[in-house]
């Protein structure tokens, strides 16, 4: 459904990526293979905060390639270590095979498209387009040849000696780009270009990209926060968050195999779930068992399960009749589903009541409630009014799974202390007297505290600890937070509790809920 | 309630300010345009302008302020540039602070500051004369220039220079094609700041020069001062001059301004 909405079906987009796949080079030196190398680059401010955290990547020539991420995460820091403004802590950077770590942006042969365009407003059109050329003392005659070329490129032929301030948004940025390109730069880095533009300008400037950067055969970077976008352009995509890549993949390859929560979450809409992967093929959410094709995650391990919105089947079925509907029974079924549009067959159904509904242009969003209190997202070209019973089913092919990084407890290394506390995270814990027994004052241990346990308080300073609730997921019945304290560390905490992302929260944990055991047994488990 | 709406009324609260534009701007001036081209006894002439460019010394004073006020401002502009430059590019950690100590001598009456430079020079046994009246001059009104290129300097868009790195300029082609460019109103304004005060100066001249250097400002001062009712029409005739002579400076500067951007 999520290719209907890029006007393309599946086919036809997988066509026009073979076609836009760039010609694999086979030369003899592997270097010249990739263009672009990234190797563990790290940036850390004089803070000591990281903005890049051990970084690589690769980019192919002439591929299209995309940074994307929320604010904050690095993608920015990142392209301006290619490009030059910024210098890398650690790691290094190569251009076609030559360590460019150090070089300057000016002897580097990449040029760069600024998100505020950065025309020079001393100079009018042509001039701006051709100030490169003129540093590089080409003749009149070739600046004046290339500089038409370009503008003939972004289409802004007729504009040459306009003064730069009155053009529109769209039309400097085409500038921008023309003398960005007219350079014939190795790469073209592209920070956000289209960030300022109006929507339906963004669009229109999107395909004209993408045309662009197939006409030319230069490689781009392409940094931007939109994940519309990114899947529009890219033969890949790099996702990041606070400063390492979480996923390197084809837009398809993101959209559909995930490889964590975020991702999945940053990506298009979703619906995560906890689950327990039972065995290769067989996974439990929901209090349901599903059948799926994902193997590898052992028996009976944690997982969590991503299901996106425009992959569920919904389908009315009479009030109480879910009892009866339970099971594969497709004659049951296909009365309430005459357009014939759910897949018939062992599918593993559910059950529930549609508790909003909002028309979304191309289609219908519904968020649906179970018996078992879980919330589900679903799209739909059919309305399903709130209060109407569903039934609802997913293919065993669209059921993504995701390995657990963090299940049940937050571990903490410990210190116990004099006066019968424990001091973890950077402050002092009360504990349950009797669980502090096998320790001795001054020993190391390992501390777990259950994610349900953790208490959040409305007032910052009624905890022990104070923090912020820095990233939240939502899992069909609960919220999953990360609480960011403010010593910067991350506590893990699961709530039936609203929180937005940002709130100030004040930390408490009661003393039974902090467990204590020997670090040498934690240690040997890990 | 009609009270209340006459003082609603934002064109109510502007006639205070059109009464003093009145009394203490047009009404001074049109005195000064009156007075210069009459005898005292109240009749039209010339004679007052006459009077001045017939006298060489006169004349000579009056190039002789100019060339003064000129060498101010250049000095004051080579001075200050670089200084406003480093305050607003480099990356200080205390930049705010840097601007203030520069702004901070304006605390202080610039009378009081020149007299203690005489005293400085007086301390050193440095003669007065050219050289301290210069100093002086660049001492009072360098601040005048710093400021406001400080000001362009540190609105300019920072990814400009970056641009212009990443087309391949190096750091002097960065400042002569990009940063002084766009600092031109800065530079405008800074010099506009500068010369209008020095063009016109004479209590700086007269206390660094022991009254050995007559500047334009002093000749005018006199006149007033010194020549009884009688020369009041001759002051306003040398004030004409001078207002006419400022008045062209921001006039070709404004032309210039624009020129310059369109040409750089």
């Amino acid at each position: 459904m999520f290719y209907d909405l890029l006007g393309v079906s599946k086919p036809d987009l997988v066509l026009i990526k073979e076609m836009a796949k760039p010609e694999v080079l086979s030369r003899s030196n592997p270097n010249d293979y990739f263009i672009i190398e990234v190797n563990h680059v790290s940036k850390r401010f004089e803070d000591g905060k990281y903005a890049l955290e051990d970084v690589s990547l690769q980019v192919k020539k002439g591929e299209f390639v995309t940074i994307l991420g929320p604010s904050g995460c690095g993608k920015t820091t990142l392209l301006r270590c290619i490009a030059g403004f910024q210098v890398a802590t650690e790691g290094d950077i190569l251009l076609k095979g030559e360590d460019i770590t150090q070089t300057p942006p000016h002897q580097r042969p990449v040029n760069t498209v600024f998100q505020k365009y950065a025309l020079f407003p001393h100079l009018n059109v042509f001039d701006n387009v051709a100030f490169g050329l003129k540093l590089k003392k080409l003749n009149s005659d070739t600046i004046m040849k290339r500089v038409k070329q370009a503008l003939k490129t972004v289409g802004m032929s007729d504009y040459e000696f306009r003064d730069v301030d009155s053009l529109s948004g769209g039309q400097q940025q085409r500038v921008a780009i023309a003398r960005a390109i007219v350079n014939q730069p190795e790469v073209l880095l592209l920070d956000e270009p289209l960030a300022a533009l109006d929507l339906k300008m963004r669009k229109d400037m999107q395909l004209e990209l993408k045309e662009m950067h197939k006409e030319l055969g230069i490689t781009f970077i392409y940094v931007t926060h939109d994940q519309e976008e990114a899947l529009t352009l890219s033969d890949r995509i790099v996702v990041m968050r606070e400063g390492k890549i979480q996923q390197i993949g084809t837009p398809t390859d993101i959209y559909n195999e995930p490889q964590n929560c975020f991702v999945a979450d940053f990506i298009g809409e979703s619906n995560i779930l906890s689950g327990t992967m039972i065995r290769d093929r067989k996974v439990s959410f929901c209090q349901k068992e599903f059948d799926c094709v994902d193997e590898g995650f052992g028996e009976n391990n944690p997982v969590d399960v991503v299901l996106r919105p425009e992959d569920i089947y919904i389908w009315a079925v009479a009030a109480g009749k879910e009892q009866s509907d339970r099971g594969p029974s497709a004659a049951a079924q296909s009365d309430l589903d005459p357009d014939d549009r759910v897949p018939k067959g062992k599918f593993t159904k559910w059950y529930g009541v549609v508790d909003s509904c909002i028309f979304k242009g191309v289609h219908y969003e519904m968020t649906v409630k179970t018996e078992d209190g879980y919330e589900f997202m679903v799209q739909d070209y059919h309305e399903f009014k709130p209060g109407t019973h569903v039934g609802m089913l997913i293919k065993p092919e669209d059921i993504q799974i995701i390995r657990k990084e963090h299940y049940l407890y937050n571990y903490f290394e410990g210190e116990i202390l004099k006066n019968g506390k424990v001091r973890f995270l950077e402050a002092d814990w009360d504990v349950n007297p009797s669980d502090l027994a096998p320790f001795a004052a001054g020993e190391k241990v390992q501390v777990r505290v259950p994610f349900r346990e953790v208490e959040l308080l409305d007032y910052e300073n009624d905890g022990t600890l104070s923090g912020e609730v820095h990233y939240l997921l939502y899992k069909g019945n609960h919220y999953n937070l990360t609480i960011r304290t403010d010593e910067g560390h991350d506590i893990f905490v699961n709530t039936n509790e609203v929180w937005d992302h940002g709130d100030r929260v004040g930390i408490q944990i009661a003393p039974e809920s902090i467990l204590l055991s020997k670090l040498e047994d934690a240690q040997t488990k890990g | 309630m009609k009270l209340f709406n006459i003082f609603n009324s934002r064109r109510t609260w502007a006639w205070p300010y059109v009464l003093f534009l009145v009394l203490f701007v047009v009404l001074p001036l049109l005195l000064i345009v009156v007075y210069a081209f009459t005898t005292p006894t109240g009749s039209f002439t010339l004679r007052n302008f006459m009077q001045f460019f017939n006298t060489t010394e006169a004349v000579n004073t009056f190039i002789y302020s100019i060339a003064i006020a000129l060498l101010t401002t250049l000095i004051c502009l080579l001075l200050g540039y670089p200084a406003a430059y480093i305050m607003a590019t480099a990356e200080l950690k205390t930049p705010a602070v840097m601007a203030m100590l520069f702004i901070l001598p304006m605390w202080i009456n610039f009378l009081l500051r020149t007299l203690a430079t005489v005293e400085l020079f007086n301390m050193f046994s440095i003669p007065l004369g050219e050289g301290a009246l210069l100093y002086g001059m660049c001492y009072d009104f360098l601040p005048f220039m710093i400021y406001p290129i400080y000001n362009t300097l540190q609105k300019m868009d920072r990814s400009l220079i970056e641009a212009a790195h990443d087309l391949g300029a190096n750091r002097k082609e960065v400042f002569l094609k990009v940063i002084l460019p766009l600092s031109v109103p800065g530079i405008y304004s800074g010099v506009v700041m500068v010369f209008m005060p020095t063009v016109s100066t004479f209590a700086i001249s007269e206390l660094l020069t022991r009254n050995k250097i007559t500047l334009f400002g002093s000749l005018i001062q006199r006149a007033f001062g010194e020549g009884g009712l009688q020369m009041w029409n001759y002051g306003a005739a040398l004030s004409l001059i001078m207002l006419l002579i400022i008045g062209l400076t921001s006039f070709f500067g404004n032309k210039d301004e624009q020129e310059a951007q369109s040409v750089l």
